[in-house]
Formats: structure tokens, sequence, C-alpha cells
């Protein structure tokens, strides 16, 4: 489990729209990486291209490597489904399905892979994920109640949970705390602390000090000008960038003077 | 501290300008006219659906217990008659909806989410084309063209599965038999019943479909996971709509079929139970007045049956807004 | 920036499955398909027959070539997929059969003896025999007749039916009980509403009366819902900011409704008439019922019996003549040619006046 990913001159396009330009970056195993930057620089949109989510809207496409465990995720062999399975993906607001009690949404990911899974079997993997997402305690007595009846916070913990019973190799979020409220979200954030130890997590946020709580590397994306695509500024230790950076646009924008 | 004055009014005594008061009097007289006009027209559409009730009744009271002869050869009384009559509304409707449900998700799912999107719009409009042929030409094109031409493989159905009851007995010569009624029955369905469905398929929020796929789902695991889930009440609703075209269907069933009413589950003969609505336009011109107030009765069965199924469509539809409102 | 060492892949194992199937499967599978069908053919089988049966092996060859190369997953995934590109094959084969039917059989009718005469039988006072009118001019003038008669009761009706649910029933009960019965008045089965007409008028003029404008009440029963719906929906489009600027100027409320709502809206709303017109002049049978059909031309729609054109489809067919199917053809020709062409004209209107609407 945890793989690191590298990612080589990627361009993003919708269509004939070159959305992100020309990105490399390393990003390490058990660790966790966020990338910041105003809204519209494509920080989420190059995020959805390492599980290849994107690929969900039409006309959508990338040039460039993405490797994920030394393997090329856009190499013509793969299947994006394979890909989606094993990187999991927490969304800007909790989406558990409605129809589906807790216990079958922390396995609905499983199900897809093994059709016959024994009782057991799926009592450890449903305990085993809602402990690991920090939720077990609240719920283990009303696992059979729908998802929806949880509070959002709650519901972003149930989709992590959802993401990690499948046992994925990397983990994506994306601006998982958008939609929570302080107490939820520093409980998301407690919670991807203990995540970092068996996952490379790769989050994308807009709120700054987030990002400086829990990352270990830091990405920042700019945009020249409207209409134009976004890039990659500057990636480093989350440290050195919330300290000093070492572009004076980066600085700009941590201290505050635009976005 | 502070010191309080005393103020004039900022408005002086009211209507002391006449001419305001003369353009809101003229004002009112045109407004309410014109909102009693409206009002009218809204309670019109009421009186016109109770007196469609209550003429269908009115005239059709007799029917309910005319002479045993007018009934017959079919029946003795009111109820077989409307019974059997109903069975065949029944069955062609019934086998229309097993046909055309299928194909319906089918084309649905295909317009919202397989389709490219170069493809899914024309697809969509060539759908609407179907909904807009009359149905006197569906009717014709069901006699003339389709029952000749499946008379091949409706005598393979019946030399092959002729075990079936469904299949059995004595072919029909011409091919106008129940099966091709309900599949014209089926087409003319299709439609209405494929834009609610895929109108609820597209409704399925984005959100629950990227969760989904996120999963490592694929389309259809995503469709079985996000999509049916969301749009099952919407289903059942576009599959009663349509379920209620079929009932009221007159041209198609009276065109292909000769028929009378009887109750048989034979598809395949030239021996055919007849529709309420197939029975009046074949029967509206018989000169026997007694004749025309049961074929007005019977009508008034129909009508309540469809009032019934479309009710039932309508409030599954508004329960399934109000949840996703 | 620095690298982060090797990535090698530890277990040495690739991570995402290698098998996929290769992109031009599908075309393969296809193409097999058809060679199938046309060898099926040659050996004599009837080509609906083969072409059937070549569908039905794409459906079969596709997801089992999946299955074995990929997982069950992908296969069971590709299987719906092949089913639901079939269920577009079949829902477009009917419309395009019964298309080119009609236009294949109906062409060789249409002629211009058979658009100017009547179908009354009279004394050829050349041959001195008597002859069948052999034309269609009477049920075209019928049905133009007797819809008009049908947009004349159902559209001022439907309109401020429509105004009085937006402009004036936000929110009271009597609406909503208004909007459920035009909800309802949707399902009305057409021959139902023949009845209603029929019923109505014996009341007044006894069994067995039969007038044009009889049929046009039967239809309009049919139009009034769809009029309502379009047409509500249409005046709700209208944003209240344009509303509350004609109150602010200080302009009555009906003015506000007559000179800013309604001209703001009409683009939609003719398009929503101009449907309900296409759908209800091909309806047959309450006209049938209501009216029945007559061999001469008639223009008065308060005194006896009007052809109308899918009544005559109807009765041309039920003659069981070659000349009377062929006559039948015509006439449907002619009424999928009106049918299509309101359309057309509708959603050419629509797309003229929507970006009005919306912005």
């Amino acid at each position: 489990m945890a793989q690191a990913i590298e990612v080589s001159d990627l361009d993003i396009y919708y269509g004939d729209f070159l959305a992100v330009q020309g990105v490399s970056m390393a990003i390490r195993p058990r660790s966790v990486t966020a990338f910041i930057g105003p809204s519209g620089c494509g920080k989420s949109t190059f995020l959805r291209t390492l599980n290849r989510m994107h690929e969900v809207i039409p006309g959508a496409k990338v040039r460039g490597t993405v490797t994920i465990g030394g393997q090329d995720i856009y190499a013509s062999a793969v299947d994006p489904v394979a890909v989606r399975r094993k990187i999991g993906m927490v969304f800007q607001r909790p989406n558990p399905f409605p129809t589906m009690s807790i216990y079958d949404n922390v396995l609905a990911g499983a199900r897809l892979n093994s059709r016959r899974l024994s009782r057991s079997e799926a009592d450890t993997i449903v305990e085993r994920s809602l402990s690991g997402a920090n939720l077990w305690n609240e719920v283990k007595d009303r696992l059979g109640k729908p998802g929806m009846g949880l509070s959002g916070g709650q519901q972003q913990r149930l989709c992590i949970a959802r993401a990690i019973a499948v046992s994925p190799e990397v983990l994506l979020m994306d601006e998982p705390c958008s939609a929570l409220d302080p107490i939820s979200t520093s409980a998301i954030e407690d919670l991807i602390h203990e995540l970092k130890k068996d996952y490379t997590i790769v989050i994308v946020t807009h709120n700054m000090q987030q990002a400086a709580r829990v990352s270990d590397e830091t990405g920042f994306f700019n945009l020249k000008a409207a209409g134009e695509p976004g890039h990659l500024v500057e990636f480093d230790a989350t440290e050195q960038m919330f300290t000093k950076p070492s572009l004076p646009e980066t600085e700009a924008y941590i201290s505050g003077r635009f976005g | 501290m502070s010191v309080t004055r005393e103020r004039p009014p900022i408005v002086e005594e009211p209507g002391s300008d006449p001419f305001v008061a003369s353009s809101r009097r003229r004002r009112a007289i045109g407004d309410r006219i014109f909102s009693s006009t409206a009002l009218a027209a809204g309670l019109t559409i009421l009186i016109a659906l109770a007196a469609v009730f209550i003429f269908l009744i009115s005239q059709g009271a007799r029917g309910f217990h005319a002479d045993p002869e007018v009934y017959q050869p079919a029946a003795n009384n009111f109820f077989s008659y409307a019974a059997k009559l109903l069975f065949g509304t029944a069955l062609s409707s019934l086998l229309a909806m097993i046909i055309a449900v299928p194909f319906a998700i089918g084309l649905a799912l295909f317009i919202s989410h397989y389709a490219p999107r170069r493809i899914a719009v024309p697809v969509a409009y060539v759908i609407d084309i179907l909904a807009a042929v009359p149905s006197v030409i569906y009717g014709l094109w069901g006699a003339r063209t389709l029952a000749p031409a499946s008379h091949g493989l409706q005598t393979w159905l019946n030399a092959h599965l002729g075990w079936i009851p469904l299949f059995g007995g004595q072919i029909s010569a011409t091919g106008r038999t129940m099966l091709i009624a309900a599949i014209v029955l089926a087409i003319m369905v299709l439609p209405i019943s494929t834009a609610i469905c895929r109108e609820v398929f597209q409704r399925t929020p984005k959100l629950l479909e990227e969760a989904a796929l996120g999963l490592g789902a694929t389309r259809w695991e995503m469709i079985r996971y996000a999509v049916f889930p969301h749009a099952r009440s919407g289903m059942v609703a576009g599959m009663m709509l349509g379920l209620g075209r079929a009932l009221g269907e007159t041209m198609a069933v009276a065109m292909v079929l000769s028929a009378s009413p009887q109750v048989t589950f034979k598809l395949l003969t030239s021996d055919n139970p007849a529709t309420i609505a197939s029975n009046i336009a074949a029967n509206y011109q018989a000169e026997d007045v007694r004749i025309q107030t049961v074929l007005i009765a019977t009508g008034l069965v129909l009508f309540v049956f469809t009032f019934l199924v479309n009710f039932v469509a309508r409030a599954i539809v508004a329960r399934s807004e109000r949840r996703f409102a | 920036m620095t690298a982060v060492g090797t990535t090698s892949n530890a277990r040495g194992d690739l991570m995402f499955s290698g098998r996929t199937m290769p992109r031009s499967a599908p075309l393969i599978v296809i193409v097999g398909g058809l060679v199938l069908a046309g060898l099926l053919t040659a050996v004599g089988l009837g080509p609906v027959a083969s072409i059937i049966l070549g569908v039905i092996a794409v459906d079969i060859a596709l997801p089992v070539w999946t299955a074995v190369v990929v997982n069950r997953r992908a296969a069971t995934d590709r299987l719906v997929t092949c089913l639901v590109w079939t269920a577009l094959l079949c829902a477009m084969a009917p419309l395009v059969w019964l298309l080119v039917t009609t236009l294949v059989s109906g062409i060789p009718a249409i002629t211009v003896h058979f658009l100017t005469h009547d179908m009354q039988t009279k004394l050829n006072p050349v041959t001195f025999k008597m002859e069948s009118g052999g034309g269609v001019l009477h049920a075209l003038i019928g049905t133009l007749l007797v819809t008009f008669g049908a947009i004349v009761i159902s559209v001022p009706l439907g309109l401020m039916c429509a105004i009085y649910l937006v402009e004036y029933g936000r929110g009271k009960q009597l609406p909503r009980m208004v909007t459920l019965l035009v909800d309802v008045m949707t399902g009305i089965p057409s021959i139902v509403a023949g009845l209603f007409a029929l019923a109505l008028f014996a009341q007044f003029g006894g069994i067995g009366t039969r007038m044009g404008v009889m049929g046009s009440v039967a239809l309009s029963l049919l139009m009034i819902p769809t009029v309502v719906r379009s047409t509500e929906e249409m005046i709700r489009l209208v944003p209240d900011d344009l509303r509350e600027a004609a109150y602010a100027l200080g302009v009555s409320r009906w003015r506000t409704i007559v000179k800013v709502v309604l001209p703001t809206s009409i683009g939609g709303i003719v398009t929503g008439v101009m449907l309900a017109i296409s759908r209800v002049i091909g309806e047959t049978a309450p006209l049938l019922v209501a009216i029945g059909s007559i061999d001469v031309i008639q223009t008065n729609l308060f005194s006896g019996r009007i052809q109308t054109l899918p009544v005559f489809i109807m009765t041309e067919y039920e003659t069981s003549t070659p000349q009377g199917y062929a006559f039948a053809w015509g006439g449907a020709l002619l009424l999928i040619a009106i049918v299509m062409v309101l359309n057309i004209i509708a959603r050419i209107i629509g797309s003229i006046f929507a970006p009005k609407i919306s912005g």
C-alpha cells in the first residue's frame, strides 16, 4: 500500500481548451501533499487526472505521463476503472448513496470487486474502515440506518471509510472540508493525520491554514490571466512554502495579497 | 440630551390628489375584469372535467342495465360485458408495456448516459417524431404492413412455441393478431415512457455518479448504484403514464384487430378480445340507441380506469419531485 | 523541487490489470455480425431474420470476448452497452419502416385530382357512368375547419387559465386543484373526449346529433391541457424583475401581463400551441365518434357531418379494396406531412424566441 506518484509535463484539455499546462511533480508515499491556489487555477482538475476521473467529462483528455507505483496510468493497456479502484477519492460534498445503509455504503466499493463476500469478511471490512475513519464508535449501533441520516461531517467520514474500504494505494481529497463546519473540519484533519501512516494522500484545499496544518508538501497553482491555462508555480515542503517561498508570486498569494 | 421635535406628517391626507384616485379606480376595474376572466378560465376547466363525468353518467346510466339482448352475444349483463372488454383492454396494454418497458429504459439510458452528445440530441428529436405520428397511421401501418410482414414470425412462434398457451391455437391467416396490436401499442407508448425515464435519469446528481465512478465502478455499475436507485419512482411513473396511453388508445387496436368482447389468452389467432375503446369505435354507428348508451357507459368505465392509473402516476411523480426538491 | 528517488514497484507486478480490450473490438465484432447476416441471407434466410440474428450474435460475441480477455465485470458492462445500442436500433427500425412505407405507398396516390376533388359519387357527363370522386379535398377542408374550431375554443381558455395559475394563483388552494385536474386531463383517452362531445350535444339535440363543432369540442378537451402546461411554463420563465419594473412605473397588473409578460413569452407560447395543434390534428377516434364521416365538402361546422383527414384514412381503410387502401395511404402521407410541418414550424419559432425568454 501507499505508492509514490510521478507526474511529468502533464497538459490537461477540455476539448480544445487547455485547462492546465506543463505540470511536473513527484509525490512521496505516506505523506500528505496539498494543492493550493485561487479558484479556477486547475488544482481540482489536476487532482482528478490522478485517478482518471476527469475523463468522465466528455472531451476531456491529457498529454504527458502520470506514473503511480512505477506504472503509467495513461498507458493504452490500462483500464480507467482499474485505476479508480486503486486510487480512492473523496469529494467536495459528502455523497453517500442515499438509498443504502451505513453498512452498505462502506461496502459499496468492496462489493463491486468480489461477488461473494462472506458475512464475517464484510463485518471485518466495515469495522476496520469505519474505525479507520474515526466513525466506528459513533455509528456502530446504527449500521443499518441510511447514511443520509448522519451529520455532514459524519457523512464525509463515511465517504472516507467507503474510499479506504477497498484498500487503495492513494487517497485523493477534493476540498473535503469545504462543506463542513469547523468542528467537523478539525475531525477530518485529525483523520488525515492518522491516515498518513498507511496512505499517500493528496488534498486540494482553498484554505491555506488547512494546507499548512495537514500537509507535508504543498503545491501552488496559479493562472497568469483569465482564459489562460493554469500551471504549477511552486512545489516544496510545506514549511518552506509558508515561511520562505522561493518565488515572489507564491509569497504574494500566501501573504494574502491576492486570491 | 436629545430633543424630539414634533414633525409634520410626511404623507398628507390620502387621496388629496384627484388624479391618483381616478386612475387607481380605473386600474382597479381593468384588473378586476382581467383577473375574473382568468379565474373563469380556470373554473371552466374544472367544470369541463366535471362535465365529462356528468354527461357520461347522464347519457350512459341507462346502459348499465339495458335489455340482455343488447349485450349479446358476448354477455347477458353490463357487468360481464364490461369485464370482458376490460380484459381485452388490460391484456393489450399490459402486453404492450411488457414489450415497451425494456426498450424505453434502454433508449432513455442511451440518451442520458451512453450516447455521445452529437447523437443524443438527434435521437431525442427522433423520439419526439415517433410521438407525433398520428395513431391512425400507426393503425394503418400495423394492419397493412407489419401484420402481413410478421406472418412468418408468427407461424414460427406457433410451430415451435405452440405448447405455451399464449402462442397456441389456430394461427390467423392475415397476421392481424393480438400480438401485432400489442407491438403497435408498444411503439406508440415508447416515446412518453422514454421521455420521462430520460428526464429522471438526467436528473441524477453528478455527485452520486462520481461517488460510484470514484470507487472504480464501470458505467453499468455506476448506473445500478447511482442512477437507478435515484430514478426508481420516476421510472414507475413513466411506465404508468405509458400504460395510461395504451389503455385509452383506440385506432391502432381497432384497425389491426377484428375483435369481439371475449376472454382469451391466445395471441396468434384471428379470434381476439376487443378493448373498450376499439369496441366503441367499431360499434358507434349502431342505429340502436340502447347500444349507444351501453357504449357511453363502457366509455365511463374506461375513463375511471385511466383516471385512476394516471392519478397514481402523477402522485408518484409529485412525491419524487418533493423528495428531490 | 527534488526527485523522490526511484519509484519502481517493490512487488514487481503491475498494479493495474494490464488486460484491456482493443479499441477496435466493437468494430471488429459488428463487421463480423454483418458478415454473418450476409451469409445467412445467402443461405436463404429472409433479410430481416438475418439482421436480427446478426445483431443477437454481436450482443453475445462482444461480452463473451470481453469476459475471456478482461473479466466478468467488464463483460457485464459491455453487455449492457450492447443492449442499450440494440434498444436504439429496435426503436428506430419501426419509425423508419413506417415513414418509408407511408412515402412509398402514399406518393402514387397523391395527384392533382386527389387534392382537388371530394369522394362524392357523381354521374360522369362524358361516359354517363356513376364514378366516385376519388379525392381528399373535403377531408382537408374539414380537418382545417374542425381544428380551427378547436383552436378558437382552447387557446383563449388555456391561455387565460395559465395566466390565472401563474399570476393570480400563487400558493392558493383552487389553482393547485386546477393544476392537478389539468394533469389528469392530459390522460383522458381521446375516445372518451369524443363520447363526451356526443353525450353533451345529445343532451340538447337528441341522440344521433352530428356536427363539426362537436369534433372541435372533443379536440379542445384534448388540447387544453397541453396549451395550459406549456403556457404556464413559459410565463413562469418571465423573471419577476420585469413585472416589478412595470409595477414600479405605475402600470396596472393586467396591463403588465398583457404588455410585458405575454410579449416576453410569446415565442414559447406559440410553440406550445403549435405542438398542441400538431397533436390533435391527427386524432381520429374522437372525430369518428363525434362527427362521423361524409363524402362531400361540408363547410358548416354547425350542421351535419364533416369529413376529416384521419377519419378519411380510417373509412378508406375500411373499404378493404385496393383503391381504398391507396387513398388511405395518400391521406396518411398528407396527414404526416401536415403534422411534421407543424412540428418543424413550432420548433423553428421556439428556437428563434428561446434566447429572449432566458435572457
